[in-house]
């Protein structure tokens, strides 16, 4: 049954340990939101695979970890969505009423994608927001990872989006170079 | 206990405990609120809202289970407020209901539909597309409807405080959520079939009865479940006469209102195939239809004709105490004193020192009050799972210690103190510790029967923590399971159990291991005890008839098998085929004949399921509970207690005009109520040994969950729910011992070999068996051609 070997890296594995050390010794679900952040920060999106480590890491039942995997918006389970960043723009009304459809627009024609889909290189996943993101004074907005964007237009869409695109080419150049 | 307060409820005046829920109390006085999601047996959720009720000074109406009462306090069910409350929640929980009810199986007895006909409107405002959600597959017993749910997460709560595994969940959230697996899942819980009785709506139905009738359309009738010996009331569903499904009864002290897969679906197997239609007579290798006089004339010739002592008798434990009984009196009338039951058991060494039947020791609700309980060869998990059930709320109730002497580990549904897992052998040895501990516990002496092994063993710190744990709890117990009484040395582990008892103060109890076990012992079906125990000089020790093993180690000329299918039943199927084989007439009262059958007998006569005849079983804690016939059985088979009794005529023995199956009942009672009390306690008289050592590798032939009896062998969604039943399991060291790797990373059958018979098997790498062990479950197809279940096996690749 544990026959599993570590399907969690040890960074994740870390990350929950961390955690746990904040509740008590018997309550260990309570650290289970933090451990599937844990799996979206390395996988970007949560596979049953990784949810069952989780369970088992917890010693939670995998129905326990299902549910709140499958609750929470902030957790995909789609593996399309493992894109490196995601962008999720707020589409409820104060953002709708400021122009963001205009901006999904923008986003979808700029990357060729529909919301819910991963760009073919994997850079960008543009998740289908379905709550209001709380930031209704800075409308329209979007959250591009974890970082809020607000009073959005097409330019300073394009330029958020150049920016968290600049590491994984600077990579690409060292690896290229090395 | 808790103040008593006063409150009003509809106008009337009630006193009620301080703190209980509104619901509680209405309950209690028979004043009917709706509701879907509240269940008296799990925890409050408060979730489906239909138990809305006015509460006096409260602003909104308040959910009667979740709401404690409180002095003084006034409510009204039935006001304007409370009904349009009831009614505005029927509304939004039937928005995405799809109102199939023709074509649902639980129109009918269906709780939305009633609660929707008793307190909803005749219009909905909602006029939307309703929402479809896409059906689980969930095994082969629960069939699902999940847009039928109206997610009161009944199930779900089941699961996790009553069977004690979380399997279903509710994923997604809003109006997308789902109760489900979400991955694809087997429901693998034994009480699952729970949730099909639980569900207030069609969402979890019985998968095998699907679309057999309408609930108007079946008759129901009280029985008593006939697979373990917890004796869990049931309800027989009929439609037109026949036997179609298998709900819970109630019994608080018993099953409560949940009852074991084992006895939900075993019912499928009565309206088997092979059931027998009509007496039949061999002649000449054929087998030819008879009527029942020429029948019965034929098997009282038979018996008359030979010495009774060359007369075998061996009995199901499964049949009644009525048809026990008239077996007994008629055998032993006639001067046959070979009648066993025990077709497991394979050591009798010191059987006069049972008690009058193998006692639970306590009634089955005292369960709940033991602090420890050790556990001897059982995996009451499956062979009892109402037991089971009290011993985990035990566990969570009084935090009880849960330890283990056994010869494979079990995957319980909570959390046990040690699991002590050795090869069978060596489990003796095992005990012997915990004995020893015990007696230096207790600064004892030790038994002299008992101190040769004793000597040889040392008592060790998991032995003496165990010996320890129960002798400081307030309560505890030392429970003997099926695999003790299976086991080569029952005897000496019977003896240590005794002695680990009598110097702990744990009471001593033995978890039967079938229906009516316990009624056989009363019955008086053993070689050596006539009914109710009497030890006459016609059974006294010189004198007893021979057991099982006896009978079949040396044929008998005449076998006369009440139920009982040799290859099956039997601890060495091999040695019973051949005693078969060996007799010169086989007479079976059986209602099924399969192809084994037809070779081995030569009269069968056709008997009655127990859906089809009244009778009594007797339950592990002693209880006689009677139940009627449900189903009508095909028009020439008749209850085996009949049969037995026009047998009695025809043998010319006084005292057979029973005209009812209670004139038997009410005859072997009376008997038995003379008896002042039942003890588990002996003294340790004889000699008891320690196994030989034995190299090789050694079967463990724990009976398969779903294999017990013949009803159970022949109900095809449980066996199909089950297919690890049909293998070899072993240890992965084991596994690279033997060499199988390859055979296991490909899949492929191993061979097995046991006695003379060689056969392939699939083969399912299990690290809770021990080295040097294999598990291969008696009862079972493969197993019928193998030989005892304890011994020297063979696998190779």
């Amino acid at each position: 049954m544990a026959s599993t070997p570590n399907v969690l890296s040890k960074h994740e594995r870390d990350d929950i340990d961390h955690w746990l050390k904040r509740y008590p010794e018997d309550q260990s679900q309570s650290a289970l939101l933090a451990a599937l952040r844990a799996v979206m920060h390395e996988d970007h999106y949560l596979s049953i695979e990784k949810m069952d480590a989780v369970a088992d890491y917890l010693s939670l039942p995998k129905i326990t970890v299902y549910e709140v995997a499958s609750f929470y918006s902030m957790y995909e389970m789609d593996e399309k969505a493992a894109g490196k960043n995601t962008i999720a723009v707020c589409t409820n009304v104060s953002c709708m009423l400021n122009g963001s459809d205009k901006i999904v627009e923008h986003i979808e024609e700029k990357l060729g994608i529909k919301m819910g889909e991963t760009t073919p290189d994997g850079e960008f996943f543009f998740k289908i927001e379905e709550e209001c993101l709380a930031a209704c004074c800075g409308a329209p907005m979007m959250q591009v990872n974890h970082v809020y964007h607000e009073n959005l237009t097409p330019e300073k869409v394009d330029e958020i989006l150049e920016s968290v695109k600049t590491k994984p080419s600077l990579h690409k150049k060292e690896a290229n170079n090395g | 206990m808790s103040d008593m307060i006063k409150i009003t409820v509809d106008d009337k005046e009630l006193e009620v405990a301080a703190g209980t829920m509104l619901i509680e109390v209405t309950d209690a006085v028979g004043i009917h609120v709706p509701r879907f999601c509240y269940h008296k047996k799990l925890s409050v959720a408060a979730n489906c809202r239909m138990c809305l009720v006015e509460v006096e000074k409260a602003p909104k109406p308040m959910p009667a289970c979740a709401t404690p009462v409180n002095e003084g306090m006034k409510v009204w069910t039935r006001s304007e407020k409370a009904l349009s409350a009831q009614k505005d929640t029927m509304e939004f929980l039937l928005i995405n209901h799809p109102l199939d009810c023709p074509i649902c199986d639980q129109g009918g007895e269906c709780e939305l539909q009633d609660l929707s006909m008793g307190f909803g409107g005749s219009s909905s405002s909602y006029q939307e597309i309703k929402r479809v959600v896409v059906d689980k597959d969930i095994g082969e017993l629960v069939s699902t409807e999940m847009t039928r749910c109206i997610q009161c997460t009944r199930c779900i709560r089941f699961g996790e405080e009553i069977a004690g595994m979380r399997e279903l969940g509710a994923t997604g959230r809003g109006d997308r959520m789902e109760i489900g697996t979400f991955v694809e899942k087997s429901l693998s819980s034994e009480l699952s079939g729970n949730i099909i009785d639980i569900c207030p709506v069609g969402a979890l139905t019985a998968r095998p009865s699907r679309y057999n009738s309408r609930a108007w359309e079946m008759m129901q009738s009280p029985s008593i479940a006939p697979h373990d010996s917890v004796g869990s009331n049931v309800n027989l569903h009929t439609f037109k006469g026949n036997l179609v499904r298998v709900v819970a009864g109630e019994n608080e002290a018993i099953n409560e209102c949940w009852i074991s897969d084992r006895d939900r679906f075993s019912y499928q197997g009565v309206n088997a195939e092979d059931r027998v239609k009509s007496p039949m007579i061999k002649q000449n290798g054929i087998w030819k239809k008879v009527d029942w006089n020429e029948a019965l004339e034929s098997v009282a010739e038979k018996l008359k004709s030979v010495d009774p002592d060359d007369v075998g008798v061996l009995a199901s434990p499964q049949a009644t105490i009525e048809e026990l009984y008239l077996l007994q009196k008629s055998m032993r009338a006639i001067g046959v004193k070979n009648i066993d039951h025990r077709l497991r058991q394979t050591d009798f060494n010191d059987q006069e020192s049972m008690g009058l039947f193998p006692w639970l020791g306590m009634s089955i609700t005292d369960i709940e009050q033991q602090n420890a309980i050790l556990l001897v060869g059982s995996n009451v998990r499956k062979e009892q799972p109402l037991l089971n059930h009290r011993i985990r709320n035990a566990v969570i109730k009084n935090n009880a210690k849960v330890m283990t002497v056994n010869s494979f580990e079990i995957d319980f549904n909570y959390d046990v103190e040690s699991q002590n897992i050795s090869s069978p052998q060596e489990i003796v040895n095992t005990l012997a510790g915990i004995a020893k501990a015990s007696i230096s516990l207790s600064k004892a002496k030790v038994p002299a029967g008992l101190s040769d092994l004793l000597k040889s063993v040392r008592a060790n710190s998991d032995g003496k923590a165990i010996a320890e744990n129960l002798k400081n709890a307030e309560n505890s117990v030392v429970f003997l399971g099926g695999l003790s009484v299976q086991h080569p040395n029952y005897s000496t582990l019977r003896a240590l159990a005794a002695v680990i008892s009598e110097n702990t103060g744990a009471t001593l109890g033995y978890l039967a291991e079938s229906a009516n076990t316990v009624g056989a012992w009363l019955a008086g079906v053993v070689p050596h005890r006539e009914e109710a125990g009497i030890v006459s000089k016609n059974v006294s020790s010189s004198k007893a008839g021979k057991n099982t093993v006896e009978m079949i180690m040396n044929p008998s000329k005449v076998y006369v098998l009440l139920d009982v299918e040799p290859e099956f039943d039997c601890d060495d199927p091999q040695l019973a085929q051949q005693a078969m084989d060996a007799a010169e007439c086989v007479i079976s009262i059986s209602p099924f004949a399969d192809a084994n059958m037809l070779t081995n007998a030569d009269i069968i006569l056709p008997s009655a399921c127990y859906s089809e005849t009244s009778g009594t079983y007797v339950n592990a804690e002693g209880v006689w509970q009677s139940f009627r016939a449900a189903a009508k059985s095909s028009s020439d088979v008749r209850p085996a207690w009949k049969i037995l009794r026009v047998l009695g005529n025809k043998l010319g023995i006084d005292g057979f005009d029973y005209v009812s199956s209670t004139d038997v009942r009410d005859e072997l009672k009376v008997a038995c109520d003379t008896v002042s009390s039942v003890s588990n306690h002996f003294e340790i008289s004889g000699i008891y040994i320690a196994p030989e050592k034995q190299d090789g590798l050694q079967r463990i032939g724990a009976v398969a969950e779903f294999c017990g009896d013949s009803v159970q062998r022949r109900a095809t969604a449980l066996q199909k729910s089950a297919p690890e039943q049909e293998v070899v399991q072993l240890n992965s060291a084991e596994v690279q011992r033997l060499s199988l790797q390859d055979t296991v990373e490909n899949s492929s059958l191993v061979t097995v070999a046991q006695g003379n018979e060689k056969l392939s098997m699939p083969v399912l790498v299990n690290d809770l068996i021990p080295d040097g062990c294999v598990l291969i479950a008696s009862g079972t197809q493969s197993s019928s051609e193998l030989g005892s279940a304890f011994g020297n096996i063979e696998i190779t690749s």
